[in-house]
Order: structure tokens, then C-alpha cells, then sequence
């Protein structure tokens, strides 16, 4: 069956307005926060409750037809890219807060619930939700359990991971069913830990029960100014190795500084080299003392100017620059790529040094907006792509990044998601044995491959096939499912 | 057979007694020196259809339903190496073989942790063992600390495991931050060796606190007490820990209070939280002899717990005074008195009855119990929307005769996806088999 045959068993089960069939609408879908990828749905599909999405997702599955799901499309790696044959799921009017309960410390959302949101939900009650991407105001809570995603609080708080402990799934053959029972004791596989991260490509989240995370007494922030980042960076190993374990560690680069000042004049230290954002949070005692120390400890590391603010309209001014910084860059170059790759934290200072260098070699400027707490960076790569050959010269700078993030022992991404942005990148990680034993998941869950297909891994397995040395042609590629170069 | 085994790893000997798992003595015993020879090893056994069941220090080997087949036991302690210890990076790697007593010895020359809680009452017939790196992963077990740190599923970044077919592969990495291709360690920890050997695995580690304190508070009734754990658990003290402990159904509630970090901080945390708990409390610089023990493993009696039946409970932590109902009204009904002991604000809690007691009075309690938790608890605000089971009670151990009236794991949910699970990683069905949730 074709995708638009199913418009009128869709509108039966998302009712008339649940079903966007119009060329010109289902362009808007086209892409999400990576926006250098983009493909038209097939058809747009908006239910309103868990039933409705596993009616649409059994008929999908009955007529051969893939699907995707997309929360508020703020993904940065793709995941949410629908396929023109398709069906895109759109999660976003499923934002009901369900219940929260501070005695047990968890809550029950929809997965269309903003981040912020479930935080502003259990505030009253003195809890608010840990994990903390920078689009938490709009991204999607059923999203960040798709990426894992993380933010700038991982360093003490963990990530999506570590907050979820049920889940309520569509599965892909249009099944609902429960994934662990929320205590985070369930018995049996963890099943919940796994879906977690796995990027729409085993089900769809239509309930997740959160971890909540009890407000710190105290929260301070610092932002220290450094001549350079490799000052920066000795005083967050510094820290680190005093036994401190800030809330969250940030660095941000000359050219990131000026693109945040530009965009949200944040007034950090004028010809800062770098600068060190420094969150601690906690009981006032150990908090205040942590704060000494860190003062000392960048002091020590050369640094210029520091400031320090516990009240939350202050702290928000020092995080404002932090935040602004992706979408600032804007404002300096035409085009930018964003990458998010991890190196260990003691290699920060010669990795940085080597970006440097490709990005004087290249011509290419690199910004450099990082997690430094866990060696989480996100350079921005800048490019004008109405210049010939420039666009092609940044994904050779943002590729040898990665390359360089692998080769220190890292990962090719912290928290975007490979996506289908990274997907290529894939093999340089892990073996083909590895990527092999990864996607046996993916046969157990979605055997038909009719769930974000695509996405993640470079070569499809196909299930129930036999692992071992090639003979002839792959049969992935004869069937016409993937390319292999 | 042996022929083959015996060109796949360089020590393997018969079974014997003392290699027996859970009554059933293995034919065959090996122990792999390196991850190649178990390689090796698992991909002969799968040639010739053995069924395996894999083994660290044998703390909690024998724990649990007992394998359908027994054919070779795989011995971890020659893979006996901690690979790399990044200090600057709060990261370990180690082999499977590792005991957590060595890993912590070498983690604290530098002043970190890996701040797990050996599991209570390991050891068998009294003597205390520490598990491996990698038993603790196959049983995803965790102690009181659970409650700030959490899980081995929370603080595990990387693994190696050999597939049954001998197929080494590798999940995650050596960063915290990954999310690169599907989170496996997530499937294999608490898998009970059933998809497949563990060799290595990498560790987010913590820094070892400055100061700690316990305080501890003892309580007329378990309402009371459940009282105490919710406002130790919703204070601004940043609780480590909360362990509750009820010997028996007269008697002290004991709870108790783990605060780490600055130690002038601590000590003033400390009498905030003396004020929270309320009356009878104190302020230790040690943790109490009942902390993360197993429930009445001290005291009188224990020696008759120790070879009894442990229950582990997992509710949501609003429920701790339904569940403390619950235990006891199954209790009397059954004419038993269980021990109860656990992280009682993060929802774990384990029940205890002795080894004399009679099996099908431990059957009916255990039948008493998971009634009452299915229909008892109150549904909470979410009114029917919230995951439809709420709590679990699952046997960790029990004597033979007690495992042959009850049905150890108790509903689980998603058990159809983790049948399919099982069959793509051991289609064989060679791991453990029997053992896990659903008889897998």
C-alpha cells in the first residue's frame, strides 16, 4: 500500500484535524534541528492519546509502510528525518503532565511535555527534572528518551538515562506494552535502560515516568575568565582532581564569546581568552566551601576576573551567554555546522590545540562551546556557504574532529545521537561484529525494519540473516535497502 | 567434548562439589586466562551445545532458580586485571574477574570509588566473599548507596561481552558521555549470564567523600518509621543513603541516614537531620552492624536466615507503609514472623524468612505478599494511567524445597520482549538456561 492510501484510515483514527495530507504543510515537517538534511513526509500524522498511536503504527505495520516519530524536532542529528514513503508520527499534542509524586520522587508525563515544563510541574513541590539540554524549553520529554539527551548538568546529574524508570511503548508492530514498572526495580531485562537512547528506531514513547530530583538548598555559579583555553582547561582538571564535583563545568572560546555578546550581550570579561562557567550545587555548607576552593583552584590556573552569583536572576545572566551560544553564531557566519563529540577529559587541552590547527589550516574558524566537565564538545564549525568549496571544506574540518575524538578514546557523540547525521561515522567506532550484535536489539524489536528505518547504523542487518564473512552481493544492497561504500 | 574445550583454553578440570550451582554439578569447569580463550571456549560450547553457566567468586552463583542444563562452568577469576585506572577521568577499566575488594583498594590510592554497595548477605554458609566486577554486573545488585549513585546499570560506560558463538563485541566506551549505537551494557547488566560472558567493563568512578556521618533513629511502629524516611528522603540534606531495618514484627524500627561531604558540613547536617527523624536518635561515624546486611543476618537467628528464603520488594517509595502492611499482614496469615531490611526511600526492600521455616508456609507468605502489592497499594494519582504493576516481589533465594512451591520471579512486564531478546543473542539457548524471568 502506498503512504497516501492510508489517509483515510488515519483520519478515522487521528480524526480529521490529526492528518496533514497538504504538499505544501507536510514541507514544514521536512527537517528538524539539522536542517542540511531534509525529505518531505509521505504524510504527517498529530494523535492525541497512547491508543491512537498504536492504531496508527499496527496499520503502518500492516500495509508495509515505515514510519517515523518526531517530537518538537529540535534533534540536531536527524533522527526525526521522515521518509518520503512514510509516516510521521508528530507526538506533540500528547503534552499532558499525568501526575506528579514528590514522596516517591517520580512523575508521569506524555512524551509531547516540554523538558522545562516537567520542572515547572514539580517545583511547588520542591523537585524539578535533572537532566537539562539547552532547548529544554521546547524540546520534548519523549525526544530526550529517544537521544538520551544530556545538557549542561551531567556531570552530577546524570542524564536522560538515569531519570527514566518506566516507559510506556507503542512497539513496532502497533503493540502497546509497558516497559518496566517505574520503581527502577523492575525485574527482568532493563528494558527501559536500553530503549533509552535507542533514536525512535525500536518503538514510540507514549507514557515515560521520570525521575524527580530534589531542589539543592544552595545553587552558585561562576564564571571565571582565562587567557586561554588551555588555562581554562588546567583549572578544570584542577577541580576535578581536588575531589570537587561541580553541578557543571562549560567553557566557552574567544569566538564563541563574542558570537553570545553579539547575540544576548551576556557582558563576559572583555578579551577573555576563554571563560569557565562553574555551577555548584548542594547542601550551603559543602557548597560554599566547594565555591573557596574552585576560586582558588582558577586563581591558581591564571585566571583574570571571576564572579559569582546565587541569586537566580544573576545566575541566569551568567548562563545566558552559555545557552544563547549555538544559535549566536548566527550572527557571526552565514552557515555552521554543529558537532558533539566527546573526548576523555584529561586530553581537552590537546585536542583543542589540534582543532585549533585544522581550523588555521583549513581556513575554516571553529568556535568552541564545550561540556568540560566530561570532555563534551561542541565546536561550530563556521562556513559561508556562498563562498564555492567552503561548505565542502567545513565538513572535512567537522569530520577530522571526529576522527580526532575517536583516535584519544572518545565517542562521536555525547548527547545529539548519531542519527543521520553520524551514521557514517559509525564503523570508525565500533567493528562490524559490534554494529552486528547492536542491531540483534533492533531484529528482536522490530523485525519488519519498519521503524525509523534507516537511522543509526550504516548497513541495515537484516534479521534472521546468518553473521559471518560476505559471499557475493550484501543482501541488504540487492534488496535496494542501503548503499555500501 | 573435553577435547575440544581443552584446545580452546589451557585450564579446564572436571566438576566437583564445590563447583556445584544451585545442586547441579558442572561436568566440566574452565577458567579462561584471557578474553581470546573465552572466546575460544564459548564458541566450542556452542559448537557442541553445552549449556553454560558463567562464574566470578561464586558469592551468589547459586542464588536463584537452578539451570535447566549444567554442562560447563565458566570461571572468570584469572581475568583478574585492572586495565586502566584514568584517574584524571574518574574512569576504570577492568576485567570481569576483578573482586570489588581489589578494585576498591586500587581506586583509593587515588582517592576515588566506584561507589556500588556489595550486595547484602553475599557469601555462602556465612563466610563473606566480595563478588566480582562482573557478578555484580550479571545481577545488577546494589546496596544502600543506591539512592544517591545509583545501580552498576548507572554507573557502567562500557563493556566487552563474548556472544555465545564466541563473537567478542564491545558497547559504549571509555567517556561518560556517549550515546554512540545502542546502550548494550544497559541489556546485560542484571541479565544473570544468560546473553552472554562478560569480560571487561569500564566504570564512571567518584571522588571518596571527606567526611561521613550516619545517623540512626529507632521507632515504636513501622509508621512511624515510614514517617522518618520520607522526611530524611524530601530534606534539603542530600540523604546518600536511607536504609530502614525491622528484625521482627515486635520490636524497634531501626532507620538509618548516611550524609557524606565537607566535614563541619557534615557534622551540622548531621543534627538537622537528628531533627527530622525526631526523637531517639544518634549521630555514628560508622554504619550500623544491621546496615546493608541482609534482613536479620545479625543477631539471633541469623545463622538460620542465612540459609533461608530473601525476598527483594521494589515499590515506589510513596508505598513504604502499604509494603511494611503488606509483609506483615502476609506474615501472620502465613503464622511467620519475616525480617525486613532495606533502601527503603528508593524503593528496595528485602524480606527474610528462616530456613526452618516450613515451605509451604514461606509459599503462602509469598503468595500473601504479592496479592497484597498487586491490590493494596494505593494507585496513586495517576488513576489507572501509570504503569498498571506497580511493585514486584521476586526471590532471590530460597531453599529447595520452598522453590519447588513457588514461582521464584513473579509476573514480569514485557516478558514477550525479552523472550525475543533471548533468542536473537542465545539462540541456542545456552546461558543459564531456566534461570532468568519466564523461564528463560
Amino acid at each position: 500500500m502506498t503512504v497516501q492510501a492510508m489517509v483515510p484510515r488515519m483520519t478515522e483514527i487521528c480524526g480529521p484535524g490529526g492528518v496533514v495530507s497538504d504538499p505544501a504543510e507536510l514541507r514544514t515537517y521536512e527537517c528538524d534541528g539539522l536542517t542540511s538534511h531534509r525529505a518531505a513526509p509521505g504524510l504527517v500524522v498529530l494523535p492525541q492519546t497512547a491508543e491512537q498511536v498504536a492504531a496508527v503504527v499496527a496499520d503502518c505495520a500492516r500495509a508495509g509502510v515505515p514510519f517515523v516519530a518526531r517530537g518538537s524536532g529540535t534533534g540536531l542529528s536527524g533522527g526525526a528525518l521522515p521518509r518520503t514513503d512514510g509516516v510521521l508520527i508528530v507526538m506533540s499534542r500528547m503534552r499532558r503532565i499525568i501526575a506528579v509524586d514528590p514522596v516517591s520522587q517520580r512523575a508521569i508525563v506524555e512524551p509531547g511535555v516540554t523538558n522545562l515544563a516537567v520542572s515547572t510541574a514539580a517545583r511547588p513541590y520542591g523537585y524539578f527534572y535533572a537532566p537539562d539540554p539547552s532547548s529544554q524549553v521546547i524540546c520534548s520529554v519523549g525526544g530526550n528518551v529517544a537521544e538520551n539527551s544530556g545538557g549542561a548538568h551531567c556531570l552530577k546529574h546524570g542524564f536522560t538515562v538515569h531519570h527514566v524508570t518506566g516507559l510506556q511503548i507503542v512497539t513496532p508492530e502497533g503493540e502497546l506494552t509497558w516497559l518496566g514498572d517505574g520503581t527502577g526495580a523492575a525485574p527482568g531485562y532493563d528494558l527501559v535502560g536500553m530503549f533509552t537512547g535507542s533514536e525512535g528506531t525500536l518503538g514510540i514513547v507514549t507514557k515515560i515516568v521520570v525521575k524527580l530530583t530534589r531542589i539543592p538548598q544552595v545553587i552558585t555559579t561562576l564564571l571565571a575568565a582565562f587567557e586561554t583555553t588551555g588555562a581554562g582547561g588546567a583549572a578544570v582538571s584542577a577541580i576535578i582532581g581536588a575531589g570537587i564535583l561541580p553541578a557543571a563545568i562549560e567553557m566557552m572560546d574567544a569566538l564563541a564569546i563574542e558570537a553570545a555578546e553579539a547575540a544576548v550581550a551576556c557582558n563576559y570579561p572583555a578579551g577573555a581568552g576563554a571563560v569557565l562557567v562553574v555551577e555548584l550545587d548542594g547542601p550551603e555548607a559543602d557548597v560554599r566551601r566547594d565555591s573557596a576552593a574552585v576560586r582558588e583552584l582558577c586563581r591558581q590556573a591564571g585566571c583574570g576576573e571571576i564572579r559569582e552569583a546565587d541569586d537566580p536572576a544573576e545566575r541566569a545572566a551568567i548562563w545566558a551567554g552559555r545557552k544563547s551560544a549555538f544559535a549566536a553564531v548566527g550572527r557571526i557566519s552565514p552557515s555552521y555546522l554543529v558537532q558533539d563529540g566527546v573526548v576523555p577529559r584529561t586530553a581537552l587541552g590537546e585536542v583543542l590545540d589540534k582543532i585549533a590547527a585544522l581550523a588555521a589550516g583549513s581556513g575554516i574558524r571553529v568556535a568552541n562551546v564545550f561540556h568540560a566537565g566530561d570532555g563534551n564538545l561542541h565546536p561550530l564549525v563556521l562556513y559561508n556557504d556562498a563562498i564555492p568549496g567552503e561548505e565542502a571544506r567545513a565538513e572535512e574540518v567537522s569530520g577530522a574532529i571526529l576522527d580526532l575524538c575517536i583516535e584519544h578514546g572518545g565517542s562521536i557523540t555525547g548527547e545529539h545521537g548519531v542519527g543521520t547525521d553520524k551514521s557514517k561515522y559509525m564503523t570508525k567506532m565500533f567493528t562490524r561484529e559490534d554494529l552486528d550484535t547492536m542491531q540483534l536489539l533492533r531484529c528482536a524489536f522490530d523485525p519488519a525494519g519498519l521503524c525509523n528505518p534507516g537511522k543509526i547504523f550504516p548497513t541495515p542487518r537484516l534479521c534472521g540473516e546468518v553473521p559471518g564473512p560476505r559471499r557475493g552481493v550484501h543482501p541488504a544492497v540487492a534488496a535496494g535497502l542501503a548503499e555500501q561504500f | 567434548m573435553p577435547g575440544s574445550l581443552a584446545r580452546a583454553c589451557r585450564v579446564v578440570r572436571p566438576g566437583g562439589p564445590r563447583d556445584a550451582v544451585a545442586g547441579l554439578t558442572p561436568p566440566w569447569v574452565a577458567s579462561p586466562a584471557d578474553t581470546a580463550e573465552a572466546s575460544a571456549l564459548l564458541a566450542a560450547a556452542t559448537e557442541h551445545g553445552l549449556a553454560v553457566v558463567p562464574r566470578g567468586s561464586g558469592t551468589s552463583v547459586s542464588w536463584g532458580v537452578p539451570p535447566r542444563h549444567l554442562d560447563l562452568v565458566i570461571d572468570t577469576l584469572r581475568l583478574d586485571q585492572v586495565l586502566e585506572h584514568a584517574a584524571g577521568d574518574l574512569v576504570v577499566r577492568a576485567q570481569a574477574g576483578v573482586t570489588m575488594r581489589q578494585l576498591a583498594g586500587a581506586l583509593a590510592t587515588a582517592r576515588q570509588q566506584l561507589a556500588l554497595d556489595v550486595p547484602p548477605g553475599s557469601g555462602n554458609g556465612g563466610q563473606t566473599g566480595s563478588p566480582t566486577v562482573g557478578g555484580v554486573l550479571a545481577t545488577g545488585s546494589a546496596g544502600p548507596r543506591r539512592l544517591r549513585y545509583g545501580t552498576p546499570r548507572d554507573l557502567l560506560i562500557g563493556i566487552t561481552v563474548i556472544r555465545p558463538d564466541g563473537t567478542v563485541t564491545k558497547s559504549g566506551g571509555k567517556v561518560v558521555k556517549n550515546v554512540a549505537g545502542y546502550d548494550l551494557g544497559k541489556l546485560y547488566t542484571g541479565s544473570r549470564g544468560t546473553l552472554g560472558l562478560i569480560t571487561e567493563a569500564i566504570f564512571r568512578l567518584h571522588p571518596l567523600p571527606a567526611a561521613t556521618a550516619f545517623v540512626t533513629a529507632g521507632y515504636a511502629d513501622p509508621a512511624a518509621a515510614a514517617r522518618g524516611v520520607a522526611a530524611a528522603a524530601g530534606s534539603e540534606l542530600a540523604p546518600v543513603a536511607i536504609e530502614l531495618d525491622r528484625p521482627a514484627r515486635h520490636g524497634l524500627v531501626r532507620v538509618a541516614v548516611l550524609l557524606e561531604g565537607d566535614p563541619a558540613g557534615v557534622s551540622q547536617r548531621a543534627s538537622l537531620m537528628r531533627g527530622v527523624l525526631g526523637a531517639g536518635t544518634a549521630t555514628l561515624d560508622a554504619a550500623p552492624s544491621w546496615w546493608g546486611a541482609s534482613p536479620g543476618a545479625r543477631g539471633p537467628g541469623s545463622a538460620g536466615r542465612a540459609a533461608g528464603t530473601v525476598i527483594q520488594i521494589g515499590f515506589w517509595a510513596a508505598a513504604l507503609p502499604g509494603v511494611l502492611d503488606a509483609v506483615d499482614a502476609a506474615g501472620r496469615a502465613a503464622g511467620l514472623d519475616p525480617a525486613v531490611a532495606g533502601s527503603a526511600a528508593a524503593g528496595v526492600l528485602h524480606a527474610a524468612v528462616p530456613g526452618s521455616a516450613a515451605p509451604e508456609d514461606v509459599a503462602g507468605f509469598l503468595a500473601g505478599l504479592r496479592e497484597r502489592l498487586a491490590r493494596d497499594l494505593e494507585p496513586g494519582l495517576a488513576g489507572g494511567e501509570g504503569p498498571p504493576v506497580r511493585a514486584s516481589a521476586v526471590v532471590v533465594r530460597a531453599p529447595a524445597a520452598v522453590q519447588d512451591l513457588v514461582d521464584m520471579w513473579g509476573p514480569v512486564p514485557a516478558l514477550g520482549l525479552m523472550r525475543a531478546l533471548k533468542d536473537q543473542f542465545d539462540p541456542g539457548h545456552l546461558m543459564a538456561p531456566g534461570r532468568f524471568a519466564g523461564g528463560i
